[in-house]
């Protein structure tokens, strides 16, 4: 089996448009949430969202290109054109290497109510474009990201709810780790604007503090009331260790363990024993004990039920340990099928910069959630080894864990 | 609707929507090598041409249709 590691990342997020603006806000613990009137009118319970900038991509990508991308695939791009040059690997390489890319992404709402909105006014399919298949499938991120780099190798997207991105990266590991490729790019993508939120707002989850944006996602606080949308892209790069060193690469990190699970039970509610059975199975597949987590990136999106049943999850699991636990959807919001990935950049800046981001407006912490030792304030600390939780709608689990890389 | 007009239109879709520049797109100019167009850009050449002139082009319909004065035609007989 090979070793897998890191050695790319890019991220395109409401906390910044880059790996340094990025860490910058995480350190500071910086909100990216905004009030948003627009979502107000359009009949959200909640106007709260994570803001993110349309990118203008218009010296970059020919029309071709561009007429067959919606936002997540545009969030995408920006966040790989990072990675690679992060990883310090251009055009030759993609053209002349197998590469492939695995990406999370589960919805594109826009493109299709737009498609179809021209369809019912002309009467006429043909007006609805030649970009409207493209932007309208869910695949839509690696088919366009698949062809603008000329990649080669494994062509795949991951359609996991709230986890698609942590399953990408996890898989796209899985790949590497058995000899099947060398390098895959992994991510996930999503859209923010009001098409994409409008029925999971419906069901009352989201936080509603209009007076306070900032605030209003407080992850395992007493009195959390909801999550808060929230999208961009994120993207790494993985390699097997020998293709790192044939390459000269500079090594981030190293995938150690993958673990994921089903619960089996409610279609929206999660259990404690779905995420602890992730969690214990990426364990036992890194081959750690408990107490080398040094810290938890937990899933907690500030949901009264999901917090609490996480923070069980992570007690039961982690009892001795008693790693630093924090949410950065404290300051994200939830950023849904792209979290998984991003918030294992997250921690990756965290581990290179020797700091653990708070989980801020945790001014009361909640009964469940009291074993825990969460981080309210930014704390200055080397750390080695950490593990990143992402759960979704109908059950699915995925925990990563991520070491420093030593030879 | 007169022929200038319409080569006007046609002109300034092309170069704000399909990038071509104002130079290249004289009446022999080819249409598609010109704007190096491949099968799906044939679809939004008929979006474009709806938007602007209101009249819908069918695939049949650009038979025949190589220079960019066979195009100005072809929109000038739909038009008009």
């Amino acid at each position: 089996m090979k070793r897998v590691v890191i050695t790319g990342m890019g991220i395109y997020s409401c906390l910044g448009e880059n790996l340094d603006e990025v860490k910058e806000s995480l350190y500071q613990g910086k909100s990216g949430i905004v009030f948003e009137q627009e979502r107000k009118d359009f009949g959200y319970r909640s106007a709260l969202t994570g803001k993110v900038k349309i990118p203008n991509l218009k010296k970059q990508l020919s029309r071709r290109q561009r007429i067959s991308m919606a936002e997540e695939s545009q969030f995408a791009y920006v966040a790989t054109i990072e990675a690679l040059k992060n990883a310090n690997i251009d055009m030759d390489f993609l053209i002349n290497n197998e590469v492939g890319i695995i990406y999370g992404n589960d919805s594109t709402a826009k493109s299709v109510i737009e498609s179809i909105d021209i369809v019912r006014e002309k009467k006429d399919t043909t007006l609805v474009g030649s970009g409207g298949i493209f932007k309208g499938m869910n695949s839509t991120v690696t088919m366009n990201l698949a062809t603008i780099f000329k990649l080669k190798g494994i062509n795949l997207t991951i359609s996991a709810a709230c986890a698609s991105g942590s399953h990408s990266v996890g898989l796209g590991f899985h790949l590497i780790k058995s000899g099947l490729q060398d390098m895959v790019l992994c991510g996930g993508a999503q859209e923010i604007n009001k098409f994409a939120m409008g029925s999971f707002d419906g069901l009352g989850v989201f936080a509603n503090d209009a007076l306070n944006p900032t605030e209003a996602c407080r992850p395992f606080d007493k009195n959390r009331t909801g999550l808060v949308p929230s999208g961009g892209g994120a993207t790494l790069v993985l390699e097997s260790l020998e293709s790192a060193e044939a390459r000269g690469a500079k090594i981030l990190g190293e995938v150690i363990g993958y673990g994921f699970s089903s619960n089996g039970d409610h279609i929206s509610t999660p259990n404690v024993d779905g995420p602890s059975r992730a969690m214990l199975k990426a364990l036992d597949q890194a081959n750690v004990k408990v107490t080398d987590i040094d810290y938890v990136n937990a899933h907690a999106t500030s949901t009264p039920v999901g917090d609490q049943n996480e923070a069980k999850a992570i007690h039961n699991v982690f009892k001795k340990g008693k790693p630093y636990v924090s949410s950065t959807k404290s300051m994200t919001g939830h950023e849904c099928w792209m979290a998984g990935a991003s918030e294992i950049i997250y921690s990756m800046l965290m581990m290179e910069h020797s700091f653990i981001a708070p989980n801020i407006n945790l001014d009361e912490v909640d009964e469940d959630a009291k074993e825990l030792n969460l981080v309210k304030k930014t704390i200055n600390k080397k750390f080695d080894v950490f593990l990143s939780n992402s759960f979704g709608f109908g059950g699915t689990n995925s925990a990563i864990i991520i070491k420093k890389f030593k030879k | 609707m007169d022929k200038n007009t319409i080569i006007t239109k046609v002109n300034d879709f092309l170069v704000d929507e399909f990038e071509a520049e104002l130079d290249e797109l004289t009446p022999e100019a080819n249409l598609k090598e010109t704007l190096e167009l491949d099968s799906l850009d044939y679809v939004d050449l008929v979006v474009a041409v709806e938007s602007e002139f209101g009249v819908k082009l069918a695939a049949e319909d650009f038979v025949g249709v190589e220079t960019l004065e066979n195009f100005y035609n072809l929109i000038d007989k739909k038009v008009n």
